[in-house]
């Protein structure tokens, strides 16, 4: 039989050894909220991504991630806060859009007018092939046109004329 | 003799089929009425001193009285002196004049003939926000969605700039650029109030 002493030690011992493991599965389920709650934070190439295929607003012709200006500065801020946040590429391009018009997209929308940016220049494109094309073939028909009809080799009067030349550069010598 | 003759034949000379040349001309010719059009839409657009302002809504930054932001239309200010001021938060001019055009509005307020709009140009809300704070704001401000405010005057080529209009609702002041003390403001706005 154990004395009076013993038994509130004992009691005591196993209070806090519970206290402790209550502490402990707190501390660990704190842990865990906290890390589920942090999204890791964007790198500057995470965000570079992005403001690579966005122009800044009010400089003329400059990409966002090369651009040194304080506002752009901003800008590349507000994208890294929304990755952290989880939005992802299209909905930060299309909050761009919405808030600073689609001129700040690298790509026009393919919509309306925009799509003569998409279509005009492969039909530039092929239709100067066409005419090269129809410009060798006729340079190539001119050509065995001249072959055939001989008008490439010298004349008799040419060659007397070559003869006459051959001989007076002789007579020089 | 008969070795010298030289028999010229013409080549058939082969041209582009007609379909294909009304093709390109037709090209052209939409290409150029494009390029005309719109040439003909950005000079019209510019909003000279005189024209009537092309009507805009403002939607405000969101507050506690106003979660949504409150709605302002242009049209529905006519009667009254309206100032409308493009700024942004990464605008180091804006910083000079905001003092100046917060007192300029003060003085008016209470008369309730005369309406000063912050239009937030190309900026970013947090900004913004800090920016109307540290000037301590009071009259409306919102950001141009999308630039649509600046498009209807169409001449923004950057901020601050300030366009003052009459209550017949025509534009009778553009000020490029910051203002430079209360009294200038006041300058332009009182002889329009004297205006019916």
């Amino acid at each position: 039989m154990k004395s009076f002493p013993e038994k509130v030690s004992r009691v005591t011992y196993h209070v806090s050894r519970f206290t402790f493991y209550v502490f402990f599965i707190l501390l660990v389920f704190a842990s865990a909220k906290t890390a589920l709650a942090q999204q890791p934070t964007p790198s500057d190439d995470d965000v570079n991504a992005i403001a690579k295929q966005l122009y800044c607003p009010v400089c003329e012709n400059t990409p966002l991630d090369v651009c040194p200006t304080q506002a752009c500065a901003q800008w590349r801020d507000l994208i890294r806060q929304m990755l952290a946040e989880g939005k992802s590429a299209d909905e930060i391009k299309q909050y761009f859009v919405e808030n600073y018009g689609a001129r700040v997209l690298s790509e026009p929308p393919r919509t309306g007018f925009n799509w003569l940016v998409y279509v005009l220049p492969p039909i530039a494109f092929l239709a100067g092939a066409y005419i090269l094309y129809r410009a060798f073939r006729s340079w190539r028909a001119l050509a065995k046109q001249a072959a055939s009809t001989g008008t490439e080799s010298p004349t008799p009067d040419e060659n007397e004329y070559v003869a006459r030349l051959e001989e007076e550069l002789r007579k020089r010598k | 003799m008969s070795e010298n003759v030289q028999v010229t034949t013409t080549p058939p000379k082969r041209s582009v089929p007609l379909w294909a040349q009304i093709l390109i001309w037709v090209g052209l010719l939409g290409l150029l009425a494009i390029l005309a059009l719109a040439m003909k839409r950005s000079q019209q657009g510019i909003v000279k001193v005189g024209d009537t302002v092309k009507d805009f809504t403002l939607t405000t930054f969101s507050d506690d009285a106003h979660p949504a932001g409150q709605q302002i239309r242009l049209a529905d200010l006519r009667g009254k002196v309206a100032l409308v001021n493009f700024w942004a938060s990464w605008c180091k001019p804006c910083e000079q004049e905001a003092p100046d055009l917060e007192a300029a509005w003060r003085a008016y307020k209470d008369s309730g003939e005369v309406v000063f709009l912050g239009i937030d140009y190309v900026d970013t809300e947090p900004e913004a926000r800090s920016y109307i704070a540290k000037f301590d704001i009071t009259y409306p401000n919102g950001p141009d969605l999308g630039t649509r405010i600046s498009q209807a005057f169409n001449r923004n080529m950057g901020v601050p700039e300030t366009y003052i209009i009459d209550r017949q609702g025509k534009l009778r002041f553009i000020q490029i650029g910051p203002f430079q003390s209360v009294a200038e403001i006041q300058a332009i706005i009182d002889p329009l109030l004297v205006e019916k």
